[in-house]
């Protein structure tokens, strides 16, 4: 089982770094996201570090919303999708390795920026942590609940907008202990509560997802 | 019975707006949607009337035809 | 000696619904009416005025009922969806479609009369508080389910797709509104409690009658709504033309 998902994950990857302008286009929409904010109510830094958990989390949700419809579509176009239905391995692995693949392509490179971008809000060393580690342990449960919604909307018209309305109400947990653990370490309260709430929100949605993901995926084609 | 008068009713201690807006809103919503309903359902009908009819001429015409 | 037994799931088929639903249809209106009437008479004129609110408190014989209403349908949605998903009921998906967006007008109507009711007492039109935005998340969802609905042609497809999410979404409303309690007691921004702490019991009356005045009324709609939805997706078979052919139409 574990090879499935292994193999699964190393060809997407491998299939994905083949397309690293779509992987680059969607950070900087990250980034440019980031800074439309600062421009739009103002440089004043207390108000910016306030508002940067929030603001930051939101870009992210928002950067990997675009990344989501390719998650199925180009395997669904070529046929592939097809062919890993009819295996024998039980579905939702397959579907299981896709998700992580898509993590390791969207959420981490979004975590891993994100500390930089925090700098422009002036967050402090602790809050950069955090925000870091916030996005590392929320962005696999961003993964799995978007792959229900890319499953859902697969093919259909209006995709990406549809996505978007489908998965973003699911994202809002998410959102709330995400950027509620950046907030609570620059109020001095500890993030521990909330980073062990998103971390159950990432391992529910990872590890329930992929059945959901796997009845939509099959209903999309027939 | 709680109100002095029909003027007391309405303005519902300077909150008459807020009442009366509420109850407006929601009885407007409710008459509106099954009426929504109703008009659609005959639309339908009368579009797949038309379209029955249009078949049955069709099929009677091919029948005179032979 | 006649068989007194009703095979139910006779009515499983959209055919033999249909028209039990077109007689069952006055029934809830009547029924909707009547404790519409009562419900209104308790709140507006037996129930005495709030201490602390004024008059204004009234609007909850109106809200608390739309709330209670838009979550009661979702979860019926959501059940007769994973029924038709589970056991390939057609009728069962139909009424979930029919359901939904008379669930969105009572969840619209929620967070409406709530703005109404927040800005004399609170002196605010929205307040963030767990209750009002926990709502408007539902909206989302009810609106998800039917945008994903319409933009699938297929119907069986579509059915299929909006079970998955109205179950998904059934699954995550008691994880938003826990997550949404939770962030509105840490930011402590509006410390405002909608909900009464103490009712009188002519309070409680007239929010239950208004409640079920609200749930024939959907119930109702429902009904009607499933009709021209099974009317369009049975409109190929025999029975559909037999029921609308009038005598003017044969040749």
């Amino acid at each position: 089982m574990l090879k499935l998902v292994l193999a699964i994950i190393r060809r997407d990857l491998r299939l994905a770094l083949r397309r690293r302008a779509d992987l680059v286009s969607a950070l900087f929409f990250f980034i440019i996201v980031v800074s439309l904010f600062p421009l739009g109510v103002g440089p004043e830094p207390e108000l910016l570090r306030k508002l940067a958990p929030g603001v930051l989390w939101v870009a992210a949700l928002l950067a990997t919303m675009l990344s989501l419809p390719r998650l199925f579509a180009d395997d669904h176009r070529d046929g592939t999708l097809e062919q890993l239905a009819l295996t024998p391995q039980p579905f939702a692995l397959v579907v299981l390795g896709k998700l992580l693949a898509h993590w390791l392509v969207s959420g981490l490179p979004l975590a891993l920026l994100a500390p930089v971008l925090g700098l422009q809000f002036g967050l402090s060393g602790d809050a950069l942590w955090v925000l870091c580690l916030s996005l590392l342990i929320g962005t696999p449960a961003l993964s799995g609940i978007g792959a229900i919604g890319a499953a859902l909307t697969l093919g259909v018209r209006g995709g990406g907008v549809l996505l978007s309305l489908l998965v973003l109400p699911l994202y809002i947990p998410v959102l709330i202990f995400g950027a509620g653990a950046v907030d609570a370490t620059l109020t001095g309260l500890g993030a521990q509560a909330h980073l062990s709430l998103l971390g159950a929100l990432a391992l529910g949605g990872v590890f329930f997802a992929p059945w959901p993901t796997a009845a939509a995926l099959r209903i999309a084609l027939e | 019975m709680y109100w002095n008068s029909l003027a007391e009713f309405l303005a519902m201690g300077k909150h008459g707006v807020y009442v009366w807006g509420s109850v407006g809103v929601m009885a407007a919503l409710m008459v509106l949607e099954p009426v929504l309903v109703i008009k659609g359902q005959r639309g339908l009908v009368a579009r797949l009337r038309r379209q029955f009819r249009a078949e049955n001429a069709e099929k009677t015409s091919r029948q005179e035809k032979r | 000696m006649s068989n007194k037994h009703i095979n139910w799931f006779r009515f499983a088929s959209p055919q033999a619904f249909y028209p039990l639903a077109g007689k069952m249809i006055p029934w809830f209106w009547a029924l909707a009416a009547i404790f519409g009437v009562a419900g209104l008479y308790v709140g507006f004129l037996v129930a005495p005025t709030d201490a602390q609110q004024g008059e204004g408190y009234r609007i909850i014989f109106l809200h608390v009922p739309a709330s209670w209403m838009s979550m009661f349908i979702y979860l019926v949605m959501a059940f007769w969806a994973g029924l038709g998903l589970a056991f390939n009921f057609r009728l069962s998906g139909m009424m979930a479609t029919a359901l939904a967006p008379t669930g969105a007008l009572f969840a619209f109507l929620s967070l409406w009369t709530g703005a109404l009711w927040g800005k004399p007492m609170w002196g605010a039109w929205w307040v963030w508080d767990a209750r009002l935005t926990s709502e408007l998340i539902l909206l989302f969802l009810y609106v998800g389910f039917i945008a994903l609905q319409s933009a699938i042609d297929d119907p069986r497809r579509a059915d299929k797709a909006g079970a998955i999410l109205a179950l998904v979404g059934v699954v995550n409303v008691p994880i938003i509104y826990f997550s949404v309690k939770w962030w509105n007691t840490l930011h402590q921004g509006s410390s405002v409690n909608l909900a009464k702490s103490s009712m009188a019991a002519v309070m409680l009356w007239g929010m239950l009658l208004c409640a079920l005045a609200c749930w024939m009324y959907a119930i109702a709609v429902a009904l009607m709504r499933v009709r021209t939805i099974i009317l369009e997706r049975e409109r190929h078979t025999d029975w559909v033309r037999a029921e609308l052919i009038q005598p003017a139409d044969e040749v």
